[in-house]
């Protein structure tokens, strides 16, 4: 189970932050393989999960935001009625919780790529093991995703 | 240790009789002596033989900042020109200065009060104090100097700056006391550090009188850790000769306040009545016992209460509290009085966030503290940081009562100020 990394960045609530986070990924020439924006009131959390993690990681540390990397679980997922449920039922059942959250599609399967954010990852990882689930490292995502 | 033990342990009685006679040969000589003055009790009704009492000083008006710079350079002065031997100035950041004189008594007086302090604080012959505040037209420097002089201390009056040269003169001549701005001890650690040096095994200081900019507690616990001294709080201005109005004992429970020479009274800063003993309010001293300039019930614009129980030391002289904040700094929120100063003692004591903030007022009810968060406690979870605003806000609430919004900012985002008042923003209209 290889780890997949998310870069986080702290942003104001403000007109404009996203594009302006956006574009020195763009101007990095960074692919954004997925995004969320957490938001809360004055403030949001938004997440990327890049082709070029490290690269992403140095543009933005210049241009002065503020931002962390974390770990997050890769989850492939069946993109059939009641996918999603069967991970979460399974997470429920292991007593995890999960934080964030988002999909991602996957090219030549039908399937997707569910994004999962805990507050312990190595817990979950191990809680997780033994489970019928394929996680999915960072190159398998570049590769497979649609 | 004391430096005049029986006038720093007069019984309280005596020491009020003391100060009712000051006042009264203060009273006369102004009025002899100095029109504004005259003026002021004329208009009142009011001449220096009604004094019966401490408590009859509130008939007579404010003596404030701007009533010194309109008597600049000399209007103010209760002796002939050629009886004063020093002047020392205050500068504003708006218009004329503010000229203090002094006598040579005066000059002696203010040396006998900062004696008192460095002694009270440990202080004494054997020392090396390496005075490290700008000599010249304001008060600090000078007054240190005279005063170390006086209780028989090695003074090196070394000035600011220049410091690989402070850092030879402590090392070469042992230096165990220090005369600087809280800014300059701070950057003098770093500088130490950098230089693989260790204060407490390389330099043999014992404690540092810091004063000339406003420093938070959490900054003096800070300083006194890094180096391995202590720091004591100090209140003066250079209207009332400078440092040395009042000073912390070793006990470090507020600034006994040297009563024989000053008369304090705490008011309400809005209305200018008096306040209950041991309520916070903006202090007015008058001194007792200056020839060249007196000055009546100066408004300070500071605002701490009093402490009048007494202290462990064995002086009698009150204490005064840390000052609060500055009584132009103070603004109003659902009827509360705030001050920016609080709000920074809040958020100086939650890590996470940075110094600093910006308190912007859109309405009488409302207020909203903007702060930086520090970029290392950044996680990238937004419930962390939710629970961060949470406990500032917590934290706010309890120490101001207001309930404000907070929110929290990218670092560096918001500008910084040197001084406390432009954190304030102000939107109301009146």
């Amino acid at each position: 189970m290889t780890g997949v990394r998310q870069i986080s960045v702290f942003a104001s609530n403000r007109p404009g932050k996203t594009a302006a986070i956006t574009g020195v990924l763009a101007e990095a020439g960074i692919n954004i393989m997925g995004m969320n924006i957490a938001s809360s009131g004055d403030f949001g959390v938004i997440k990327f999960l890049v082709n070029d993690l490290e690269k992403a990681d140095r543009a933005l540390r210049e241009k002065g935001f503020t931002i962390s990397l974390n770990e997050v679980l890769a989850i492939e997922m069946e993109d059939v009625p009641g996918g999603l449920h069967r991970i979460a039922d399974l997470l429920y059942r292991k007593n995890i919780n999960v934080e964030y959250s988002y999909g991602l599609p996957m090219k030549p399967h039908r399937n997707a790529i569910l994004i999962i954010e805990v507050e312990d990852v190595e817990q979950a990882k191990l809680l997780l093991k033994n489970e019928p689930l394929r996680f999915l490292s960072e190159p398998e995502i570049q590769k497979e995703r649609g | 240790m004391f430096w005049q033990k029986e006038i720093e342990t007069l019984s309280r009685d005596k020491l009020s009789a003391l100060q009712l006679e000051r006042l009264g040969r203060t009273l006369a000589r102004v009025y002899e002596r100095v029109p504004f003055y005259r003026k002021a009790m004329d208009g009142n009704g009011f001449r220096p033989e009604d004094l019966r009492g401490l408590k009859d000083i509130t008939a007579l008006p404010f003596t404030t900042r701007e009533d010194l710079r309109a008597g600049y350079p000399d209007g103010l002065l209760a002796v002939e020109r050629t009886e004063a031997v020093r002047l020392h100035t205050s500068s504003g950041t708006t218009g004329k200065p503010k000229a203090i004189f002094f006598s040579r008594r005066d000059l002696d007086q203010a040396a006998e009060l900062l004696a008192r302090c460095l002694v009270m604080t440990g202080t004494g012959p054997g020392d090396v104090l390496q005075n490290m505040m700008t000599y010249g037209l304001f008060t600090g420097a000078l007054m240190m100097h005279y005063a170390a002089e006086k209780v028989g201390i090695l003074v090196i009056p070394s000035g600011p700056g220049n410091t690989e040269r402070q850092l030879d003169l402590m090392r070469d001549f042992g230096t165990t006391v220090l005369h600087i701005t809280p800014s300059y001890l701070l950057y003098l650690a770093d500088y130490l550090a950098r230089a693989g040096l260790d204060p407490a095994r390389d330099l043999k200081l014992k404690r540092a009188y810091v004063g000339a900019e406003p420093y938070s507690e959490e900054t003096r616990r800070k300083i006194e850790s890094l180096y391995g001294i202590d720091i004591y709080n100090s209140y003066g201005l250079s209207e009332m000769n400078g440092p040395g109005v009042a000073f912390e004992c070793a006990g470090k429970q507020g600034m006994h306040l040297w009563e024989d020479n000053f008369l304090m009274e705490v008011v309400d800063p809005e209305t200018g009545r008096p306040r209950a003993e041991g309520e916070a309010g903006e202090l007015i001293l008058t001194t007792l016992n200056r020839e060249a300039m007196p000055i009546i019930r100066y408004r300070t614009r500071d605002i701490t209460s009093v402490i009048s129980e007494p202290c462990a030391c064995g002086r009698t002289h009150r204490r005064i509290t840390r000052i609060a904040g500055r009584a132009d700094d103070m603004f109003i929120v659902r009827g509360v009085n705030i001050f920016p100063q609080q709000v920074e003692r809040v958020l100086m004591a939650v890590s996470g966030v940075a110094q600093n903030y910006q308190i912007i007022l859109d309405s009488y009810d409302q207020m909203t503290v903007r702060v930086e968060i520090q970029r290392e406690v950044f996680d990238g979870h937004v419930e962390h940081l939710i629970r961060l605003k949470n406990l500032i806000i917590d934290r706010l609430r309890s120490e101001i009562v207001v309930r404000p919004e907070v929110e929290l900012v990218e670092p560096g985002s918001l500008p910084t100020f040197e001084g406390k008042g432009k954190r304030v923003i102000d939107r109301r209209t009146m």
